[in-house]
């Protein structure tokens, strides 16, 4: 993709740079991201999933 | 640990839900109408403020911001209390949300139609109103991160992220896409032009989708779908990968509305492959969505909570597997500017947004009132009409877009067009329209239904405006607590932190699509014979920008065979670099217009506006006889120097002298077009029996040189001749 936009920046010193700057914070990002949703213990998911399901007066009559 | 005791604010959410109502049906309504137009042209016959151009804005923008956009305040009020366990931080602020907000609905409603336009799509509104807008998503955003501040419950729910990315993108796409110079008070010019204005557009088009009707409704998913099937959310580690990769990739998919066009080529294939991407996340949700109800199915045969909110979850898979699907260019070839746009954006609109907010106010409206539903039977009848109402809204308008695309597209052995009259692919596909506006019918009926059903139960019912709850107030997080804990868990609990990041991640797209097309000259090649307007085309320009003809013809000829032998040579980048706003459309319900100039005469003009019928037999497009005659017609020239400095101020090259000659320049065209119009005998005729007779009483006489329609038909006969191509005939 970076050749898409590297010929019409060539104006712009270094510019290069700036996708695979982005491309890595973004993966770094989401690599983070899949480890931490994994390692995740499984009893505080449960217990945040079932937040919207912990109010009160909520029945119809 | 000391519980606390206050009250959920439930006035402002069952104000929010009368508003969702009363504006769908508006929005509905008008929808209605407009579909009925396409079999009855003249249905509004010479009212101008009831014709189609200024009233399909007026459509888009009820169903979008009036509707869905009650809607999802509604749903954010309610649930954003409940999971944060603490009232709205202001009444003070959600109030000036709400009456703000239907204030800015109601000039909305009223501008729209008397044409004051930018049209910008789903950014038509003027600018003191995209002020207001701001103004008011600020008291929005304000109100929930102060109650998110002043919170019970320290984590945050995943439906709070998504309304946090919906205020902090929706923010930026609109104040970027909304940057215009004002003339005067109701009118402006966007900064960009061309191209750039163009690729901003749709990045603002395609994330008011993805931010104003997806990422907030994804965020009541969250919440509403668990209550009502009263079990946890399938999978919460899917719904924080979701999250994330979500917001990261639908920024950047915008440019997927614009393939072939004369945007450059790596803008469009930045937004193909991101839009491709999107699949993943987008199902992610839709899976976890449906699978909530896992051991709860049995429940979707009897609740009309659930059967809404099934089929709206079923109705973004459908749609948002179209989405990358049309994105590609291959397909994007043959849907663009076609009715399978209109079906996408139906089954986004009819099925993701209003099934899931119908299902939310058959969820809230007993809830508010300490009651049930008054018929069970009845929200039944409306799931089954809503239901089949999308099918045969939906359904025909395929059909529509494929033989278009199919009659436009087919050559004769001898190299000619096989349908070289755009009129016979308008004639055939008039029963699919029809069918369109029976399905549209079915689906208001419906909703007809749900006013009647929701006043019966208010009826019923007594009102719990202020709902007393009780929880602990939150503690100081010690050291010890959170040894250990994850980044991500960390950042849950930092509301102003994920806000920063999220804001972060929407806006790396926007500046790597947006900041190189505008900074870099070479991106946009130079055409040296491409003028600015004269002045009396610029006020033409600005009569078709208020008459809304861009929503039913493109200027944008595709580099395809069939396009070109249609409409003559395609579209330049460079042919746009002073068009403030560019005026490329998305929908041919009419031929391009981007070669039309000098391709007919004067007369034809000027006869095909008066009665397009006339000149074009079957034609749907309806009359436009506010431009040619009574007071109406009189060309507004007051502004027109205001107008070309502003056009300066923004780089169009017009001299002092252009400006000081504008009122001479512009007579003088008006002068040449009234005299062509004279080749016309019929005209010559009529024209001098109305001046002889606005003479013998008395009556003032507008001369045709200082009418609308010279204004319109010197900016036609302008439009795509300065690259001097031979306009070729169809």
């Amino acid at each position: 993709m970076l050749k898409f936009v590297k010929n019409h920046m060539e104006s712009i010193a270094g510019i290069e740079i700036y996708p695979m700057i982005s491309l890595l914070i973004f993966f770094t990002f989401f690599v983070l991201l899949f480890w931490w949703v994994i390692t995740a213990k499984k009893d505080y998911i449960k217990n945040v999933s079932n937040l919207p399901l912990d109010n009160q007066n909520d029945d119809i009559l | 640990m000391e519980m606390q005791q206050f009250h959920y604010d439930n006035k402002i959410v069952k104000k929010f839900l009368y508003a969702t109502i009363i504006f769908g049906v508006v929005g509905m309504a008008v929808g209605l109408l407009l579909a009925f137009m396409f079999l009855f042209p003249n249905l509004t016959d010479g009212i101008s403020w009831l014709s189609f151009g200024r009233l399909r804005p007026l459509h888009t923008n009820a169903v979008i911001f009036a509707f869905v956009g009650n809607a999802m305040f509604a749903g954010i009020y309610y649930s954003l209390q409940r999971l944060l366990k603490a009232r709205m931080a202001s009444n003070l602020l959600s109030n000036i949300n709400f009456w703000g907000w239907q204030l800015i609905i109601v000039a909305a409603a009223i501008s729209l139609p008397l044409g004051y336009s930018t049209s910008k799509e789903y950014a038509e509104l003027e600018w003191p109103i995209d002020i207001a807008i701001a103004l008011i998503w600020v008291v929005f955003g304000v109100n929930m991160i102060w109650t998110i501040l002043k919170r019970r419950q320290r984590h945050l729910y995943v439906a709070i992220w998504f309304y946090i990315a919906t205020f902090v993108t929706v923010a930026v796409l609109h104040i970027f896409n909304s940057l215009e110079l004002p003339v005067s008070a109701m009118k402006s010019y966007s900064v960009y032009a061309g191209v750039q204005d163009a690729l901003v557009q749709w990045w603002y088009g395609h994330n008011a989708v993805a931010f104003f009707l997806t990422t907030p409704f994804l965020g009541l998913m969250y919440y509403f779908v668990p209550k009502a099937a009263n079990r946890p959310v399938y999978s919460y580690r899917l719904s924080i990968v979701h999250f994330w990769s979500l917001i990261f990739l639908y920024i950047w998919a915008g440019p997927h509305h614009l393939l072939y066009t004369a945007l450059p080529e790596w803008a469009q294939n930045l937004g193909v492959a991101f839009s491709v991407m999107l699949l993943m996340p987008s199902w992610g949700g839709m899976i976890n969505g449906l699978l909530t109800l896992r051991g709860a199915w049995d429940k979707v045969r009897t609740d009309p909570v659930l059967k809404f909110m099934v089929v709206a979850i079923t109705g973004y898979g459908m749609a948002t597997f179209e989405g990358p699907t049309l994105s590609l260019k291959s397909v994007n070839a043959v849907a663009h500017f076609t009715d399978w746009i209109i079906a996408h954006v139906h089954v986004g609109a009819l099925a993701w947004n209003g099934f899931m907010a119908f299902g939310i106010i058959y969820y809230l409206i007993p809830r508010l009132f300490k009651t049930k539903m008054y018929s069970l039977a009845l929200s039944n009848l409306h799931f089954w009409l809503g239901t089949l109402g999308i099918i045969i809204y939906a359904l025909p308008m395929y059909v529509a877009g494929f033989t278009q695309y199919s009659m436009w597209q087919q050559f004769n052995p001898d190299g000619t067009l096989v349908y070289g009259n755009f009129l016979e692919t308008v004639t055939e596909i008039i029963p699919m329209y029809w069918m369109r506006a029976i399905g549209g019918t079915l689906y208001i009926i419906g909703m007809f239904i749900l006013v009647y059903n929701v006043i019966m139960t208010v009826k019923q019912g007594s009102k719990v405006e202020d709902e007393l709850a009780e929880a602990a107030a939150l503690e100081r997080v010690t050291k010890k607590r959170t040894s250990g804990e994850g980044w991500h868990t960390w950042l849950e609990r930092r509301p102003i932190q994920l806000t920063i990041l999220a804001t972060v991640a929407i806006l790396i797209g926007g500046i790597i699509q947006i900041v190189p097309t505008i900074m870099v000259k070479s991106n946009i090649p130079t055409i040296s014979s491409v003028k600015p307007y004269t002045p009396l085309e610029l006020e033409g320009r600005d009569i078709y920008i208020r008459e809304g003809c861009v929503g039913c013809h493109s200027q944008m000829i595709r580099p395809f065979r069939h396009e070109v032998e249609r409409y003559g040579e395609y579209s330049k980048a460079g042919e746009f670099v002073y068009d403030h706003p560019f005026l490329w459309g998305s929908k041919r319900t009419g031929p391009d217009l981007h070669r039309i100039g000098a391709k007919y005469s004067d007369n034809w003009h000027f006869n095909h506006m008066y009665d397009p019928q006339s000149t074009s037999s079957g034609s749907i497009m309806p009359r436009y006889p506010w431009l040619i005659t009574g007071s109406s017609s009189k060309l507004d020239k007051s502004m027109t120097e205001a107008k070309m400095e502003a056009m300066v101020t923004l780089g169009v090259p017009y001299t002092d002298e252009d400006i000081a000659n504008a009122q001479q320049n512009m007579l003088d065209q008006g002068a040449q077009i009234e005299e062509n119009l004279h080749n016309d005998p019929d005209f010559a005729k009529t024209y001098e029996a109305d001046k002889k007779y606005a003479s013998d009483n008395g009556e003032t006489f507008i001369e045709m040189k200082n009418r609308e329609i010279v204004a319109l038909i010197a900016y036609l006969q302008r439009l795509g001749t300065d690259i001097h191509v031979k306009p070729e005939q169809q």
